[in-house]
């Protein structure tokens, strides 16, 4: 600890005199109606390069991703309504996961303003799911999308994870020629469908 | 040795005909693509305005909220480590890597491990290392600094990276197509973020209520890095420190539109404690010059940066020269007023590359007075003797006209005449005038701002 304290002294020993006061800060919300703030994430998301689907059910989204990734050997699945063929549970370590070709995960919220969804350990099972797998399908209830970055920072607690990663889209690079390029060392795609939380059996 | 920018800038203007200008253009696409972003939001100065207000909260007050960032993230299970200098930065680093044996690790971009030059301490030291942001890895292979903080490799041409992948990754020399050739990087990382002992990130921002600490990428590569291996170790400046969880909502609307124009990064991380049980999480907290820097009445607001590189991006002087050109960590308007706070010697050319346009000032998105500051960079030049003779010639004597009205007038008249009669060889000489020797000199107007004002008031 005596680090700590002769750092505080190092900066107490220099801090400007003049106190600049902490200022109050609205979250700028402007959208009530909840169909607005949808397509507004659809928008969004569509920018950074992610895909909305607006589905009733679970089967028709694995439709559509056996349609998109007819390849798709390894599925791993993060939520409950979806069953893939590699099971989370009996991964042993996170590096297991490399082998996935799609992985499924349940999104604990939406931004309107981003098209961004909030991930922790509790969706993602194993933090390294939503990274290693060649191409993610993410399920979002769409009642829980809020407007911006001011309201979603309201509502997280930050206690309830030890990670948690606002993701907007797949992974993605410019360094080479300042070429846009999908699929830069993480998800190549992001497939987002419209589902409502299951309600749990009785 | 003292940095000689003025020829390294000279040096990559002449290289050939492509570099330079693609260098420009792409730099200013996302100037272009920041303000559209910017107009696209009513609240845009609003938001500047209060990030500038946190920040400077946040630095007035900085023992108060490093203490409480320390106690938030101990509490979490985090260790937190002081560094004074980057000597001890780089030791302790090291020291937690020896003592999990780790030797091969990964890491995500930060710039105050560049700061520190912590790579090749560890290297030095026989551990392996790899950088996994692509613009990163290009630059460590081709064993030069990043020219940009946030594309870090944005002057090279997609030329000059196939030949580098060709030489040593193996890729085809002929393979010029940027999406296969980030494939064969994406190919050749995976294994190594498989392998890694520890996994390196820096920190974006750090918030003293929670202990988190934030990490922005659009690769997701610190995600991977934090994701797999059981080590975490991340460097943060003291200076990243915001009050609460709720000011990360204006930075990260800032963020990313004034980097590059896009809303945000793909990737916002938030890593609050070790990641599961036999996980470690460690947190190197440090100085580095910046406690001292706070104490400089003139020149503390530079510690309000958050390195989005807007004002490189906007700098008509940093896309014609490169970030190489500064022979620093930071480069461009920014690297202008913090370079010399680390040595004022080695430094001592990089205030006097500046047009002083000022368009640096108008687009840092926590209004940092970036032009006002290069002044007084060369003002203290001037000071201390460090300034090329001739320059310091040249400021006395321009101190002198800019003090009497009557001498301006005179000498703004003389100027007409001499520039005028003045034949190229004479005002391109490269001796006599090295600044015009990489610029075209504008065409001078007969008639003298104050002239024309007096003839035109009555209209
Ligand atoms: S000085 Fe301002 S514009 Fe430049 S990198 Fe820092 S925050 Fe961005």
């Amino acid at each position: 600890m005596s680090d700590l304290h002769q750092l505080l002294g190092n900066i107490r020993k220099h801090l400007p005199k003049e106190k600049i006061a902490y200022p109050q800060v609205p979250t700028f919300t402007k959208i009530k109606d909840k169909a607005v703030l949808k397509q507004q994430f659809i928008d969004a998301l569509a920018l950074v390069g992610g895909v909305c689907h607006d589905l009733s059910d679970i089967a028709e989204c694995q439709q559509i991703m056996r349609d998109k990734l007819g390849g798709a050997a390894v599925i791993c699945s993060a939520t409950a309504e979806w069953e893939g063929n590699k099971t989370i549970a009996d991964v042993a370590h996170p590096r297991d996961l490399d082998d996935v070709d799609l992985g499924i995960i349940r999104a604990e919220f939406g931004v309107a303003e981003m098209g961004m969804v909030w991930l922790t350990e509790n969706s993602l099972k194993i933090n390294s799911l939503g990274f290693l797998s060649q191409h993610l399908a993410v399920l979002l209830d769409p009642d829980t999308i809020t407007e911006n970055m001011h309201t979603a920072y309201r509502q997280i607690d930050f206690n309830a994870s030890e990670y948690g990663c606002f993701v907007m889209g797949p992974s993605a690079t410019a360094d080479i020629g300042a070429t846009l390029v999908r699929g830069a060392q993480g998800p190549r795609s992001l497939t987002l469908f419209f589902l409502k939380t299951p309600v749990p059996d009785q | 040795m003292k940095i000689n920018v003025e020829k390294n800038a000279a040096a990559f203007i002449h290289m050939d005909d492509v570099h330079q200008p693609t260098h420009d253009k792409n730099l200013w696409n996302a100037r272009m693509k920041r303000d559209r972003m910017a107009a696209s939001i009513p609240e845009w100065e609003q938001m500047r305005d209060l990030a500038s207000q946190i920040k400077e909260h946040a630095l007035t007050h900085l023992d108060q909220y490093v203490k409480q960032f320390v106690t938030a993230a101990t509490k979490r299970g985090t260790v937190v480590h002081f560094a004074k200098t980057a000597e001890d930065h780089n030791r302790i680093i090291y020291e937690i890597l020896k003592s999990h044996n780790a030797t091969k690790i990964v890491k995500s971009k930060s710039m105050l491990q560049e700061e520190c030059e912590m790579a090749p301490y560890l290297e030095s030291r026989g551990i392996e290392l790899i950088e996994t942001d692509l613009g990163e890895r290009i630059q460590q292979l081709s064993g030069e600094m990043p020219s940009h903080i946030v594309m870090p490799a944005i002057h090279k041409t997609t030329d000059d990276v196939a030949e580098l992948f060709a030489r040593t990754i193996g890729t085809d020399p002929n393979n010029k197509d940027p999406q296969e050739l980030t494939e064969a990087m994406r190919n050749n990382a995976r294994p190594k973020f498989l392998e890694a002992h520890a996994g390196l990130t820096g920190a974006n921002f750090a918030v003293a209520e929670t202990g988190a600490f934030v990490v922005c990428t659009n690769e997701g590569n610190a995600d991977l890095t934090a994701a797999i291996p059981p080590l975490h170790i991340a460097s943060i400046g003291i200076e990243k420190i915001l009050p609460k969880t709720e000011d990360l909502g204006l930075f990260i609307r800032l963020l990313s539109r004034s980097a590059l124009g896009t809303p945000a990064t793909q990737y916002t991380s938030h890593f609050m404690g070790p990641r599961e049980k036999g996980a470690e999480l460690h947190i190197v907290l440090t100085d580095n010059g910046r406690s001292e820097r706070l104490g400089k009445a003139e020149f503390w607001y530079s510690l309000k940066c958050i390195r989005c590189g807007a004002c490189m991006n906007t700098c008509p002087v940093y896309r014609r020269s490169s970030g190489i050109a500064y022979g620093a960590t930071y480069s461009g308007p920014i690297g202008i007023i913090i370079d010399p706070t680390f040595d004022d010697k080695k430094y001592s050319e990089l205030p006097f590359h500046s047009s002083l346009c000022g368009s640096c000032t108008e687009v840092c998105p926590v209004h940092i007075n970036i032009a006002e500051q290069i002044t007084l960079w060369r003002q203290h030049m001037v000071r201390i003797k460090e300034s090329k003779p001739c320059l310091h010639y040249a400021f006395n004597v321009a101190g002198k006209l800019f003090g009497s009205p009557k001498w301006f007038r005179r000498a703004e008249k003389l100027g007409y005449y001499g520039l005028k009669l003045a034949p190229d060889w004479l005002v391109y000489n490269k001796t006599l005038n090295a600044w015009g020797k990489n610029r075209q000199m504008p065409a001078i107007q007969k008639e003298t701002f104050r002239d024309w004002y007096i003839k035109n008031r009555v209209k």
